[in-house]
């Protein structure tokens, strides 16, 4: 089986011309930052607030922080990774402001027991797009992925959707190497485990262990 | 290797972030343990299904409403700054 290889960014130093036009006063680069990664950080950001709104107001917040503290970028990191840093922080904020009922962090790193374990050990046949309309399938979905908790939900969306390297989402969680790795497996894991409900072979009926 | 330790290394596989040795007796594993090449496969499809599913796409008139706003903003920021600056001194940008 093939490595799954992440999306292709664009060159750094590109990027890093524009950031520093930017960091110059030259509005035309900054909004072309923001051209260039306002899909990434909305998608980012409802993925963790799940709500189009809060999404929203990240992404305005977002780009006026990086604006304002340009300066303070040190060049030593992309871009890009420095800016969902703060996209996620102000998600999180979010989160919280709407569930003050519950603690929400990054550093939460939820024990159910078993909870990664594979039950649901039957093949993907037929392919879910032939299964399922795309209405449906963004559905079962969005659902799945909403039901892991914001640390996991967080970690697999920047790392398998977005294409972030383990080390960059790690930088951008403040999060250690091998606790993105942990949480990514689990996030994965379960994610599997939920999507099997639906996609599993149906002649086959239930899991076969 | 057992069912366990194959699940420890998946993410690194799918990853490609093993050693020769290690992902080799990966494979091994996978060529007669059924359950371990199910989950295997069925992981890489919930990331390649995630990763083509264009979940929460921007639509075009939403983002370019969000890019004025967001440029607009920066503008009054910049005005802003700009005016303490000539009263106090230079500020962060």
């Amino acid at each position: 089986m093939s490595a799954i290889q992440p999306n292709i960014q664009p060159p750094v130093s590109e990027e890093l011309e524009l950031v520093r036009r930017a960091k110059g006063g030259d509005d035309g680069a900054f909004e072309e930052l923001v051209r260039r990664y306002d899909r990434n950080v909305f998608r980012i950001a409802q993925h963790i607030t799940q709500n189009r709104e809060d999404a929203e107001d990240v992404v305005q917040d977002a780009f006026l922080k990086a604006y304002g503290n340009l300066a303070q970028f040190q060049e030593q990191s992309k871009f890009y990774t420095w800016l969902v840093r703060i996209a996620v922080n102000e998600a999180l904020m979010k989160l919280r402001r709407r569930r003050p009922e519950r603690m929400v962090s990054l550093d939460e790193d939820v024990k159910t027991e078993d909870d990664s374990l594979p039950r649901e050990v039957a093949d993907w046949s037929p392919n879910p797009e032939q299964m399922y309309n795309q209405a449906e399938l963004r559905d079962i979905l969005t659902r799945t992925v909403q039901g892991l908790p914001p640390g996991f939900r967080t970690v697999f969306v920047l790392r398998d959707v977005e294409g972030l390297s383990t080390e960059e989402t790690a930088e951008a969680l403040d999060l250690s190497v091998p606790a993105v790795k942990s949480r990514l497996l689990r996030a994965r894991l379960q994610l599997r485990e939920r999507l099997s409900r639906y996609f599993q072979k149906r002649a086959r009926g239930d899991g076969n262990q | 290797m057992k069912c366990t330790e194959f699940l420890n290394e998946l993410t690194n596989y799918l990853d490609g972030a093993l050693d020769d040795r290690t992902r080799s007796e990966l494979e091994n594993h996978l060529s007669w343990c059924h359950n371990c090449y199910v989950v295997c496969d069925t992981t890489r499809k919930t990331i390649e299904i995630y990763r083509n599913s264009e979940l929460y796409e921007l639509p075009d008139d939403l983002r370019s409403r969000l890019r004025s706003a967001i440029m607009s903003k920066c503008s009054a920021h910049k005005e802003k700054n700009a005016e303490k600056e000539k009263k106090t001194g230079p500020q962060k940008v």
